[in-house]
């Protein structure tokens, strides 16, 4: 009987040591949300989004400009990368078969996998050294490459759902193949593709490896696209590594608007793929 | 040693649904028991409340009581893990553990136990005669269980229940996915194993519950309707319903 | 009937277009080999095999060797990994095996999250919540207890390997334990029907079955962990202290490729200097995508069974 008492004790012990990991696993979470929640809080005010960064050892000012940035470079990248990746998932899921669109398809898992600083390096040697200088430009290339393969392989999966059928009926219509996959797959499909789409949006607004040497950063307002442009992230890790107490206050400040920024397209994306597909 | 199975005023539910009402049988010892009823009549729900295993499915719920020689298995204090090495079960389809070899399959049961060494090749070696696969596998032991054919997977599953000692040996229409002649070859095992162990067995096949049932118990709709000596049951069945279910006119 | 014509000419287009687009991938993953080469040529043929192997990185004479970048990346990624795949595994175990629904849904969701806070935001919590934490208490403690071990010998500094590791560990935890939870749900039940039945306990159950049925499926979720920390670049820069010294203390500060790259890129006026951090570059591409490559393929395999086993 010893045996199975030590059994016993042996499952209870390690099925609590999975509730504890799972404990501890969600634990940075929280820590990060309530940080980020508090110090970011303190930090903020109007003038955050209203006024240039100020000089150091003048309190107060913004990053309007890199609030500003950031959106100008993610639209840029969304314009750039959506067409590209939402083609291509139409390619794999609609036309691709055989040895090359697996080739594709395996390729773009595995492009998601590419470190954003090597993202941020390529783009530097094609783009900055070329163009001679950093630019808004080249940051949103280097960002349109992060949401490429993101949306490719999630259109394609949600392609993959619409039923066959569907397809069916529009072709017995006598509509051609590429007027049912835009008129028919692609609009049945395109709650799920919006919500592929912001997560990839969210991802690309949070980057910041890709930006440091292509976009770099700049202390003025700039609308230019041929010219070096702020950004929420870069800032964020420029004022967190400055040894100046106002800059890293001010850094928890920019987090707090950038991860809720980030985390609200996640959970607005959530919310809508579960109250269309709930199964 | 085999032992009997007495069950009072069972239910059961999966969440809301209830799947059997009030279900009062008596397993003999050593015998075969054979439960017959249409698809989603509940036997198998029956069955797998004998082992405690449809508790495991989530929202799951049991009332009322069985007896295992005369213990209740649902009582407070009585151990779900302990009741299945007295109970064995076979499943509809042929399930070996993939990652493990022939051997492995077979002497996952009684290595839980702490069973090592000579004992387990004792074990093994004799579960896998009784199953009637020795004969068969005896030079590819190490071989995965997976690459033997459906027969013989459902055989060695066989093997592997008997392997932990069981009283009671469950069986879940263990021939549903097999060809007719290793459908044969259990039907024999089982006629073989009925010295040494109780058998419940839920089939879909009234031929079968005919050919190596000892006592048979039809079920509807997750009530039991009709329950006695095979030969009874079948030739001068009492209830109206199952007149109706053996000669064919439903289900 | 030259309106047919015109939309038969139209649908081969849409089909070629969508085509076109798809190949852009493979052209963007072919320009990156070539141009991160050219790229990388004066460091390649400079320095040649001895780049991978001197631990001498000088701007000032030009003589470039990664080795202290390469150890900053596999130690702070191995320790990642000790960290995390015993937590990323056993939250798994929890979520797929034991929890029910009504926690496993939030509880996985949060987890998810993890994944979606921006790298920078992980390296501002690193640097100012988490290295104080590990200077003031982790540290001390190990040094008290492990100290007869070289790894957790010298000051104290906070940030270095160690803080590098414990934020990989927490940034590459959701991948682990998603993946991980997604294949072992994908286990059928009948499997652990089969263990229970022979009277095993819930974790019997679990880590004689359900983990070796998912084996390749979980090691491909700790090879993608693995790949994902190697190239983490924001949080490790910010954490890892920067400094281009090799210690063979988890304590000290070090370098990552990736964060070597971050700190020194912009600011690399000659042209050997920029090659030495663009072929730092290449060989972080190429690992991440073996790396990569071979996590797809085993988590691949097991979406479709084990050997033998295929269902009809």
């Amino acid at each position: 009987m010893s045996h199975y008492w030590r059994r016993r004790l042996l499952n209870y012990l390690l099925l609590g040591l999975c509730v504890a990991c799972t404990a501890v696993a969600v634990f940075p979470l929280l820590s990060i949300l309530f940080y980020v929640a508090v110090r970011g809080f303190q930090a903020l005010s109007p003038e955050f989004f209203t006024q240039m960064p100020r000089p150091v050892g003048e309190p107060g000012g913004g990053m309007a400009n890199a609030v500003a940035g950031t959106f100008i470079m993610v639209g840029l990248a969304a314009l750039l990368g959506l067409p590209v990746g939402i083609m291509a998932g139409i390619y794999l899921a609609e036309y691709g078969r055989g040895r090359l669109a697996d080739v594709i398809r395996f390729m773009t898992d595995v492009f998601t996998g590419v470190p954003s600083v090597v993202i941020g390096v390529f783009i530097y040697t094609v783009v900055v050294t070329r163009m001679g200088s950093f630019s808004a430009l080249a940051g949103g290339l280097a960002l349109s490459l992060i949401i490429i393969p993101l949306v490719t392989r999630t259109t394609e999966e949600l392609l993959r759902m619409v039923p066959y059928t569907l397809r069916e009926a529009s072709l017995a219509l006598g509509a051609t193949k590429a007027r049912t996959i835009v008129s028919v797959v692609l609009r049945s499909a395109a709650g799920g593709v919006v919500t592929g789409v912001m997560l990839a949006i969210a991802r690309a607004a949070g980057e910041t490896a890709p930006l440091l040497f292509t976009a770099l950063s700049s202390r003025h307002w700039s609308l230019a696209l041929r010219e070096p442009m702020a950004s929420l992230p870069v800032y964020i890790y420029t004022y967190a590594i400055s040894p100046f107490r106002d800059w890293q206050v001010q850094a928890w400040g920019a987090a707090l608007v950038l991860l809720l920024t980030v985390l609200g397209l996640n959970l607005v994306a959530r919310a809508v793929t579960r109250s269309r597909y709930r199964y | 040693m085999a032992q009997s199975l007495t069950v009072e005023n069972l239910n059961a539910w999966y969440g809301d649904k209830q799947a059997l009402y009030e279900i009062n049988l008596h397993v003999l010892p050593a015998k075969i028991t054979g439960i017959i009823g249409p698809s989603g009549c509940g036997k198998s729900t029956f069955i797998r409340c004998l082992n405690r295993l449809h508790e495991v499915v989530r929202g799951a719920r049991v009332s009322g009581r069985v007896l295992l020689n005369g213990q209740d298995i649902y009582a407070p204090r009585a151990d779900p893990v302990l009741l299945r090495q007295r109970i064995g079960m076979v499943f509809q389809k042929p399930n070996p553990f993939p990652t493990m070899s022939i051997f492995e399959n077979v002497a996952a049961g009684p290595r839980l136990q702490g069973v090592r060494g000579a004992a387990l090749h004792e074990v093994v070696e004799r579960s896998l005669v009784q199953a009637g696969l020795w004969e068969e596998v005896r030079d590819r032991l190490s071989q995965s269980g997976a690459s033997l054919s459906g027969g013989q997977q459902q055989r060695l599953c066989i093997a592997r229940a008997l392997a932990v000692n069981p009283e009671v040996l469950l069986m879940d229409e263990p021939c549903s996915a097999l060809d007719p002649a290793s459908t044969l070859r259990i039907e024999e095992l089982m006629g073989s194993l009925k010295e040494h162990y109780t058998i419940v067995i839920v089939t879909h096949n009234m031929q079968q519950a005919s050919r190596v049932a000892d006592y048979t118990a039809f079920f509807l709709e997750g009530r039991l309707i009709e329950y006695g000596p095979t030969a009874e049951l079948f030739t001068r069945p009492q209830d109206p319903r199952t007149e109706s279910y053996i000669t064919g006119r439903f289900g | 009937m030259p309106g047919k014509r015109l939309v038969l000419y139209g649908e081969r287009a849409f089909g070629a277009l969508t085509l076109g687009f798809a190949l852009l991938v493979l052209v963007l993953i072919g320009g990156m080999v070539y141009y991160l080469i050219q790229g990388a040529a004066p460091a390649l043929a400079e320095f040649g095999w001895r780049f991978l192997v001197s631990r001498r990185w000088d701007a000032v004479h030009e003589v470039f060797g990664a080795l202290p970048f390469i150890y900053g990346t596999i130690a702070s990624s191995l320790l990642a990994l000790v960290l995390a795949v015993p937590l990323g595994v056993g939250a798994a175990v929890y979520l797929a095996e034991l929890a029910p629904p009504w926690i496993r849904t939030p509880l996985s969701f949060m987890i998810e999250l993890l994944a979606a806070v921006p790298s920078v935001v992980y390296g501002l919590w690193g640097l100012f919540v988490m290295a104080p934490w590990l200077r003031a208490v982790v540290e001390p403690w190990l040094e008290r207890h492990l100290g007869f071990l070289p790894l957790f010998r010298g000051p104290a500094f906070g940030v270095g390997i160690l803080a590098a590791g414990v934020v990989l560990a927490i940034m590459i935890l959701p991948t682990i334990s998603s993946v991980s939870r997604e294949v072992m749900l994908a286990v059928p039940d009948s499997q652990r029907e089969a263990m229970l039945a022979l009277g095993a306990t819930r974790w019997e159950t679990t880590w004689k079955v359900v983990i070796p049925y998912g084996r390749s499926g979980i090691i491909g979720a700790v090879i993608l962990g693995l790949g994902r920390a190697l190239g983490e670049t924001m949080a490790a820069t910010m954490v890892i202290g920067n400094s281009l010294n090799m210690s063979l203390s988890l304590f000290h500060p070090a370098n990552t490729m990736a964060s070597i790259i971050v700190n020194e890129f912009a600011e690399a006026v000659t042209r050997l200097h920029t090659a030495a951090l663009i072929e730092i570059a290449f060989i972080l591409f190429l690992v991440t995508l073996i790396l990569n490559v071979l996590a797809r393929l085993l988590v691949w395999r097991v979406a479709r069974g084990p050997r033998g086993l295929r269902r009809e």
